[in-house]
């Protein structure tokens, strides 16, 4: 007897809706909003209950947020949608993304992507470095497209320093450059392609992979961190018979690319996967500062090599593949599309390859040549200056963005005048495209999160930093 | 006017490399049109299809885009700016076709049955091995002269150039007068491979070999020193002569 009324007044608190009658019956379970509240009594600040069940905190000012939890608010609710973890261990979740769905059956209500699980200090890291040391520390940022990070920094660099890159130097990364770009498109495209289904292509994306990695070792002695392009020039020259080979791999590359088409463009699941899925308008992606593809895919015609041109772009044709829908599938679409434009520069880059020095002919700022250094002594005391003090650049800031396979990849470099950078700001597209990630889910299915995250090609490194 | 815009793409000379440009455009259009978008999909109010907002009008003044120009003049009223070359789509028929025969996966399963026959890409890795470039990055060595003479005089540019700071060095003046290393440590843990200790040294004592295999089962055989440095060195000195040699020309 005491028992039973002690279970009761337990209960009851629990039980708001109704009186005595309510109260007798156990509550119904399924509510989409609360009954006591949806009915707006006295409150009149708006809270989250009066629009929705679903935490929507967008257009609340502060106060509004931190009023919710008291009463009435957050504990008035009996009843609350089913919230997911999606991550940090998912395989689909490309690294270490993790998400809060907050799911109404299986349909996305909220999208909370929540990062820093893989934050290194990268920033901070490289105002204790001098400038040729940080530049290791930009091919770990978007680990899968290495040199151009690096081009990023070193054209910042010499922005700073005022000087002009060899034009060898120039066009092997300017070729170099699109070579990341393929192997950065084949990652995107083809995980993006794995999570939704398709396996094959995948594998075959790998093999083309390999052969890209094996040209980055060939010229720089790491398959993914580079460290090759550096601040006035690049590290070493090309070696001897690497153009011929890109080029007997550029003949057959094509028609790899035409496979995976084959295989997955017209297929039926793939664009039941892929259309109408995630759509984003001009209006949204220039609203959320998107770059790049996920820009282009919603129709703006917008990149970097065509706008600002860097090193040798403004002296090769390629054309931008825009979307016109802006779904996921335009953007897959955009991401082959530029494959084969990248294919085109490389053939330009190929024919166009001129002779000459690969870095600036100042032992100021890169090294002299180990011969040199070995005979000269004015030469060795430049080699020890370099690589223990390392050049100073003279004070000033500069912004410079390059258009990375992921989109607008910029740094911000302040210079005071000594050896060190003395602020770095990087700039990295994945961020952007995470942040658009709540607008892109919401009412879509919980199995079409994989694919916006695919499409999104999310790379933690940067978006992390 | 939504699908004029579908690819802005002039229709310039190609090189040899992209030779399948067209049958590309005819995907990336005729696929479009020939289903609807799935049924169940939620017509977001915001959908593109249905985009009230238009884009915010960037200044022309400030950036020069081929591409920019053209959307911002409308790409569909310069004649000759985009390309739709499928603009009329395919016909029910082929509709009909492609969604009761599936065509399009039976073309994609000829694929895969292409692959099925051709010679694999992948190799038997412990016994077979990639090709790698003399300027491959790997475990660290201490080389000596031919003599049998220690190469590092001590200069410590490699332990100041090391971006994760894995090297520590130790130093004093032998009996002889010459000053060597007492301490050569490298913490491989630390290491991040960059290179840039072979590229400072002054005398090619410090260098990384070829090898790439190996790992350890304890974390602490992954601290060398100068022992371990030295043997890697004297192990593989014949390999190594022959990178450098082989790379001297580009360094």
């Amino acid at each position: 007897m005491q028992l039973q009324r002690l279970i009761a007044a337990s209960r009851k608190p629990l039980l708001r809706s109704g009186g005595a009658a309510a109260a007798a019956k156990p509550a119904k379970w399924i509510s989409t909003s609360v009954p006591a509240l949806a009915t707006p009594k006295t409150h009149t600040v708006k809270t989250v209950f009066d629009v929705h069940t679903v935490e929507d905190l967008q257009g609340m000012s502060a106060q509004e947020i931190l009023r919710e939890t008291q009463s009435p608010g957050r504990a008035a609710a009996s009843m609350r949608h089913f919230t997911v973890n999606f991550g940090p261990q998912h395989p689909a979740a490309h690294g270490v993304l993790r998400l809060i769905l907050e799911l109404n059956g299986e349909e996305i209500l909220r999208a909370d992507p929540h990062i820093g699980l893989l934050h290194r200090g990268t920033e901070k890291l490289c105002e204790y470095k001098t400038y040729l040391q940080a530049l290791p520390y930009f091919d770990r940022l978007d680990y899968v497209s290495m040199m151009t990070n690096e081009q990023c920094y070193s054209l910042a660099v010499e922005k700073l320093l005022n000087i002009e890159v060899p034009e060898r130097a120039q066009w092997i990364r300017t070729m170099f450059g699109e070579i990341t770009r393929i192997l950065n498109h084949l990652m995107a495209v083809l995980t993006h392609a794995m999570d939704v289904g398709a396996l094959t292509p995948f594998l075959w994306g790998f093999e083309e992979r390999e052969k890209l990695m094996e040209f980055y070792e060939r010229v720089s002695g790491a398959r993914l961190h580079a460290a090759y392009v550096r601040p006035g020039g690049v590290a070493f020259d090309l070696p001897h018979g690497l153009l011929d080979d890109i080029f007997k791999w550029a003949t057959q590359f094509s028609s790899r690319v035409d496979e995976i088409e084959e295989v997955v463009t017209g297929n039926r699941i793939w664009k039941g996967r892929t259309i109408g899925i995630g759509p984003v308008t001009a209006k949204q992606a220039l609203d959320y500062g998107f770059t790049g593809v996920m820009l282009r895919g919603s129709g703006v015609p917008w990149d970097i090599r065509k706008a600002v041109p860097y090193d040798k772009y403004a002296e090769v044709d390629f054309d931008i593949p825009v979307g016109t829908q802006g779904d996921c599938y335009d953007r897959y679409l955009c991401r082959v599309q530029e494959m084969r434009e990248s294919l085109h520069i490389i053939d330009q880059c190929l024919n166009k390859m001129p002779p000459g020095a690969i870095k600036v002919d100042d032992h100021k700022i890169s090294p002299p040549p180990r011969a040199m250094m070995k005979e000269s002594m004015e030469s060795l005391i430049h080699h020890f200056k370099l690589f223990s003090e390392g050049y100073h650049v003279p004070p000033g800031e500069t912004y410079s963005a390059i258009e990375a396979p992921k989109g607008e990849m910029g740094v911000y470099v302040v210079s005071d005048g000594s050896n060190r950078p003395y602020r770095v700001r990087i700039r990295a597209p994945g961020f952007a495209h995470l942040a658009g990630a709540d607008f892109m889910m919401r009412n879509h299915w919980i199995a079409d999160v994989v694919a916006i995250i695919g499409t999104m090609d999310l790379v933690f490194g940067e978006v992390d930093r | 006017m939504q699908a004029s815009r579908a690819l802005i793409a002039r229709q310039a000379p190609r090189s040899l490399f992209t030779n399948n440009i067209q049958s590309s455009l005819r995907s990336l259009v005729l696929t479009r049109r020939t289903y609807a978008a799935r049924a169940t999909t939620p017509v977001t109010p915001e959908s593109p299809v249905t985009q009230k907002d238009p884009v915010p009008p960037l200044s022309p003044s400030t950036v020069r885009s081929p591409g920019l120009e053209y959307y911002l003049a409308g790409a569909d009223k310069v004649p000759g700016s985009t390309v739709n070359p499928y603009k009329d789509g395919p016909s029910a028929l082929d509709k009909a076709m492609t969604s009761f025969l599936f065509t399009e996966l039976i073309r994609g399963m000829w694929i895969v049955l292409e692959q099925f026959f051709r010679p694999p890409y992948t190799i038997m890795y412990p016994f077979e091995k990639g090709p790698l470039s003399p300027r491959f990055r790997g475990e660290h060595a201490l080389r000596r002269y031919p003599n049998g003479e220690e190469r590092c005089i001590a200069c410590k540019l490699c332990e100041a150039i090391c971006p994760a700071q894995a090297i520590t060095i130790e130093s004093e003046a032998r009996a002889d007068g010459s000053r060597r290393t007492t301490k050569y440590d490298i913490d491989m843990t630390k290491c991040i491979y960059c290179g840039f200790c072979q590229e400072a040294c002054p005398v090619d004592a410090i260098v990384e070999t070829q090898n790439q295999e190996f790992s350890t089962e304890t974390r602490e055989e992954l601290l060398y020193n100068k022992e371990k440095l030295l043997a890697n060195g004297d192990r593989a000195e014949a390999e190594i002569a022959a990178n450098l040699h082989s790379e001297h020309v580009y360094r």
